[in-house]
């Protein structure tokens, strides 16, 4: 696809006579374009701009006065510390997890590469009652913690938890196929020349990895701050204290303040984005460096 | 523990001059063990721990009954129609070339990116009685948010990327002098297309379909602004377990959540059984 662009006019001239056999007629192209943009715009492109429509409906100073409304300071905090904590965690896992399966043979590895994807398949809302069960009063847990002053559920600490589990796989399954791909041979060359295992991953593994690492904690980044459905089973929406950005677009709607949801609501249509800029440009720059499906 | 690993990895694994590979798939397995193997099997070890009888109640109250109903019949639904429109816009996005191209297909992405909440209470302004579309369908007397087909909306909304994105690369693996070969057999168009092009990406199509679904069974954040949640009508499995949560009716949540977990597993297992046999059938392909 990346090629295509770069491919003189010419080369479609030359393929002319043969359009009738791979291509449809001029009509029909157009109207499965029409179709397939058709679709996009409604479902997809319309409720994108339709955010920033409805955020700047009551003008700029509205806008800024419902961002600078102190529950909503309190809840971009919030959501950028669970991000904090959450990512870096799910890298470093992300990150072992790779080199365990892709430089080393070993029994069971299939099964447990399933079992690192498990978490895309269970509902998020599913994924928070998890930890419901786990803390809650009624669990054998609950009341040892409660004892000892120790909250995790409907504070901090089960936010922070509820995001990791949702955003468990995402740094994993992008390094564990393209390490995959590269091998071991690298690796073998620089501990035979007497690298230390360190030295082998600071200086020839991590170069490899970088743009899919990045790739991986980008996509990890952008669920971490808007996941809705884990998070609200456990926040117990404090104002001001478990509520994240995405919480707090919710409660402001729900009391009928549209245009301050909606305030809310574009800074993390921005975060999307951003996201789908940047990982546009890694795709575009370093699709081969990225991932073993990306050619 | 990560000695004990090693050394039990070591008749377990092939040789290899590579360091670290207790220490790393060591903390692999704790770290998942403790966020995500542990908490699960709570949920398992809590509904199993309900018993029979209790289970049977709660599975057959009248209530969750229709959410389980509403949840996986608007999820089949907005996965077909995903299935339909991904394939057709993954052959637009392969096939055709057009301005603004490469924008288009990072749109595609955008359910990934866009947090639920906002696509759900976005959604929900376009297609309600006085947004833009929902106001044109109200002209029609057809009301869209607020209804079960407002659930499909927000499914299809967070299933399409599932759909392009898997059949997308198998389309741009498609070799085209497999079509041409057809065409100097006096196929026309819609013959290979039908019989040559399509049965190659079926497994594709299908896998596309399995995520699509199974994705939109577990959604919630996207569909609550816009379902309406009317109990019996409009109201998703998901969300009856929040609300059971917030009755603190642990039990309930738990065997809702049991069931769903049993009714997506035996779906994704067709689905699998289906993807092998059609990758037998049609041989090539994903």
């Amino acid at each position: 696809m990346a090629i295509e662009a770069f491919l003189p006019a010419a080369v479609g001239h030359s393929m002319r006579p043969m359009r009738k056999a791979t291509t449809e007629r001029a009509g029909v192209r157009l109207l499965l374009m029409v179709i397939a943009l058709a679709f996009l715009g409604f479902f997809l492109f319309l409720p994108l701009v339709m955010v920033f429509v409805e955020a700047f409906r009551n003008g700029m100073s509205a806008y800024w006065t419902a961002l600078a409304e102190p529950d909503t300071v309190a809840a971009i905090r919030l959501t950028l510390t669970v991000a904090a904590i959450a990512v870096p965690l799910n890298l470093i896992f992300g990150v072992a997890a790779a080199w365990a399966i892709a430089k080393f043979e070993f029994k069971g590895k299939a099964f447990l590469i399933t079992l690192i994807d498990l978490p895309f398949s269970v509902s998020p809302v599913i994924a928070g009652l998890v930890y419901v069960l786990l803390f809650g009063a009624g669990s054998a847990l609950g009341p040892w913690l409660k004892s000892h002053g120790i909250e995790i559920l409907f504070a901090v600490p089960g936010i922070v938890l509820a995001t990791i589990f949702v955003t468990f796989p995402f740094v994993a399954r992008e390094l564990i196929p393209l390490m995959q791909e590269q091998g071991t041979g690298d690796e073998e060359a620089a501990i035979s020349l007497g690298a230390s295992g360190w030295q082998t991953f600071w200086y020839v593994t991590l170069p490899n990895i970088k743009w899919g690492l990045l790739y991986g904690v980008l996509l990890c980044n952008a669920r971490a701050m808007g996941e809705f459905g884990a998070v609200s089973v456990v926040s117990g929406r404090i104002r001001g204290l478990t509520t994240t950005m995405p919480l707090q677009v919710e409660i402001l709607y729900n009391e009928y303040n549209a245009g301050a949801a909606f305030a809310v609501a574009s800074l993390l249509a921005m975060l999307a984005l951003v996201t789908l800029v940047l990982k546009g440009i890694l795709e575009y720059r370093f699709g081969d460096s990225i991932a073993a499906r990306k050619h | 523990m990560a000695a004990a690993l090693s050394s039990a990895g070591w008749r377990m694994k092939k040789p290899s001059v590579i360091p670290g590979f207790g220490r790393t798939l060591g903390f692999t397995l704790a770290y998942l063990s403790l966020i995500v193997l542990i908490p699960l099997s709570g949920v398992i070890w809590r509904s199993a721990s309900l018993g029979w009888a209790e289970l049977v109640a709660i599975a057959s109250d009248e209530r969750t009954r229709q959410a389980l109903k509403v949840s996986f019949g608007a999820s089949l639904i907005a996965a077909t129609i995903n299935v339909v429109f991904g394939t057709i816009v993954a052959w637009v996005l392969v096939r055709y070339r057009f301005p603004g191209k490469r924008v288009v297909d990072a749109v595609v992405d955008l359910p990934f990116a866009l947090p639920t909440a906002v696509a759900g209470i976005s959604l929900t302004a376009i297609y309600a009685h006085n947004g833009w579309i929902g106001s044109l369908a109200a002209s029609f007397g057809i009301k869209l948010a607020f209804t079960p087909v407002g659930i499909v909306i927000a499914l299809i909304f967070i299933g399409l990327p599932f759909v392009v994105r898997t059949v997308q690369p198998v389309m741009e693996e498609i070799d085209k002098e497999v079509e041409e070969a057809a065409a100097t057999l006096g196929a026309h168009r819609l013959q290979i297309v039908a019989r040559v092009i399509l049965p190659g990406l079926m497994p594709a199509i299908l896998t596309g379909y399995a995520l699509a679904f199974a994705r939109a069974v577990g959604e919630y954040g996207s569909v609550i602004f816009i379902a309406g949640n009317i109990p019996y009508v409009s109201e998703i499995a998901p969300l009856l377990i929040v609300i059971r949560l917030e009755e603190y009716n642990y039990a309930g949540a738990t065997a809702i959540a049991a069931m769903m977990l049993a009714i997506s597993f035996a779906m994704l297992l067709v689905i699998n059984l289906l993807q092998a046999w059609s990758r037998r059938r049609f041989g090539h392909g994903d």
